[in-house]
């Protein structure tokens, strides 16, 4: 478990903060953008292309001094459903969060249609989150009724 | 539903279908009732359809209504640049209702969350076409005398057809037997599908039209357009074998009515229109009437 020590050594290695684990690879610069992290001004540390049993890859993203309210944090359930939080106060995990998949997003994801008025028009985008099958779920969109797939979603 | 705008087939419960319909059997019975009087409808039409326009005018204009607005994008301020927003706020000011017809998907709901007055949408795109399903649903229960339990045919262009997509949503609430008859690749999509499973309904897909109708009791055609397929010559082999003909109706039900939401093309032979069983004509103005209903209970006049 070379992974999980080296894990433990990068979260060991913030005082105060969040680590968010158990991003696929593949969209963490997705779940960069929904949460804005371009915008913070501490620490970050990026770790990509990690290996790991469930997901393939995976990424793991350290925050110094920057903590999620649940209804920011659920925004990245949609495309990183496995994700694991672990709260950092003065060098321990003093908590651990899941993610849950929201009902109801606004103005993240641009909608797949392109005839659709949001992506023609200035109109802030609502998906209403429907289960698909039991792992994955479907975007539909409030205007045009149609539906995104999470995995192809473009970020604003 | 007063001061509910009319966006999708879905803003209707089975009650709300049930309440429009009886209200547009009064209509048909006593057309002249003057419940628009001094009340301002706004047509607006940024992409052109005079079918329905027409509709909804004749329908303003027998319950005593005034209609102002324009017939395309081209004799609008839109062509100035004018945002959709501002064309909606500025037209609430002068009107009780708003009816729009736009090629944009979803831009009725969009259009409804800005305006200050009810929104009717009459076509958003590729989406929907609520007041076109309602006079589909008033066609099949007149013609049947209900709606429940009823096997339904929808021939043609079943990918892209938004008037099969809403009308099948409509007639789930009444236990109807779908049958689809489709080209393979102009098949029903599959979220409708798994909509009508959901709903523990019973469909069937089918690529040949022409023994399978014996026990239809509605045929709803609809048209096979062209530019639909990637391959021209696949149009050209498929085209022909979608069309109904007055010799397939021998042996049908008494009760079979043809519906199509016009304009056809060649979809129904001509030799159908003198059938008993052809109700497309009278279909058409079965919306007057149904919009007649939408509109004055949107208003709260009904
Ligand atoms: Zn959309």
């Amino acid at each position: 478990m070379a992974d999980s020590t080296k894990t433990k050594l990068q979260v060991s290695a913030i005082k105060n903060g969040t680590v968010i684990d158990h991003v696929p690879a593949r969209h963490l610069f997705k779940v960069i953008s929904i949460l804005g992290l371009e915008h913070i001004t501490t620490q970050i540390t990026f770790g990509t292309n990690l290996e790991s049993k469930k997901l393939g890859y995976k990424a793991i993203i350290k925050l110094s001094e920057v903590f999620f309210k649940d209804k920011d944090i659920n925004k990245i359930a949609l495309i990183a459903p496995h994700a694991k939080l672990n709260i950092i106060k003065n060098f321990k995990v003093t908590e651990k969060r899941d993610v849950q998949v929201p009902d109801q997003i606004t103005g993240i994801a641009k909608c797949g249609n392109p005839n659709c008025i949001t992506n023609n028009d200035k109109v802030n985008t609502v998906f209403y989150v429907q289960p698909k099958d039991k792992e994955k779920v479907a975007l539909k969109c409030h205007y045009c009724e149609k539906i995104t797939d999470p995995e192809d979603m473009e970020v604003f | 539903m007063k001061n509910k705008s009319l966006i999708s087939i879905n803003d209707y419960s089975k009650e709300d279908i049930i309440r429009t319909l009886d209200l547009a059997e009064g209509f048909e019975k006593n057309p002249n009732q003057k419940l628009l009087e001094g009340k301002v409808i706004a047509t607006l039409f940024f992409e052109p359809s005079t079918r329905t326009r027409l509709s909804f005018e004749s329908a303003i204009n027998r319950l005593g209504g005034k209609v102002i607005g324009f017939a395309s994008k081209d004799s609008s301020s839109v062509q100035k640049g004018e945002s959709l927003k501002d064309t909606i706020k500025t037209v609430s000011n002068y009107s009780d209702l708003i009816v729009m017809r736009h090629p944009l998907e979803g831009s009725a709901r969009y259009a409804s969350e800005v305006a200050d007055v009810p929104v009717i949408n009459a076509g958003d795109g590729a989406n929907q076409h609520p007041t076109q399903t309602m006079l589909d649903l008033y066609s099949i229960r007149k013609t049947q005398n209900s709606l429940e339990n009823l096997n339904l045919f929808v021939v043609g262009d079943l990918k892209y057809g938004r008037t099969v997509h809403s009308l099948l949503m409509a007639m789930a609430y009444f236990q109807t037997s779908y049958h689809f008859v489709s080209p393979p690749e102009l098949r029903i999509p599959e979220e409708y599908k798994m909509f009508l499973q959901k709903k523990k309904l019973d469909y069937h897909e089918h690529t040949d039209f022409s023994d399978i109708i014996s026990d239809a009791d509605i045929i709803y055609m609809t048209r096979i357009q062209r530019e639909r397929f990637s391959d021209p010559m696949e149009y050209e082999k498929t085209k022909n074998s979608y069309v109904l003909e007055n010799t397939m109706l021998e042996g049908t039900k008494d009760n079979l009515r043809i519906l199509h939401p016009l304009p056809r093309v060649n979809e129904i032979n001509e030799d159908v229109d003198n059938s008993n069983k052809a109700y497309y004509f009278p279909q058409a103005l079965n919306g007057v009437f149904t919009r007649m209903a939408i509109m004055s209970s949107i208003l709260g006049l009904q």
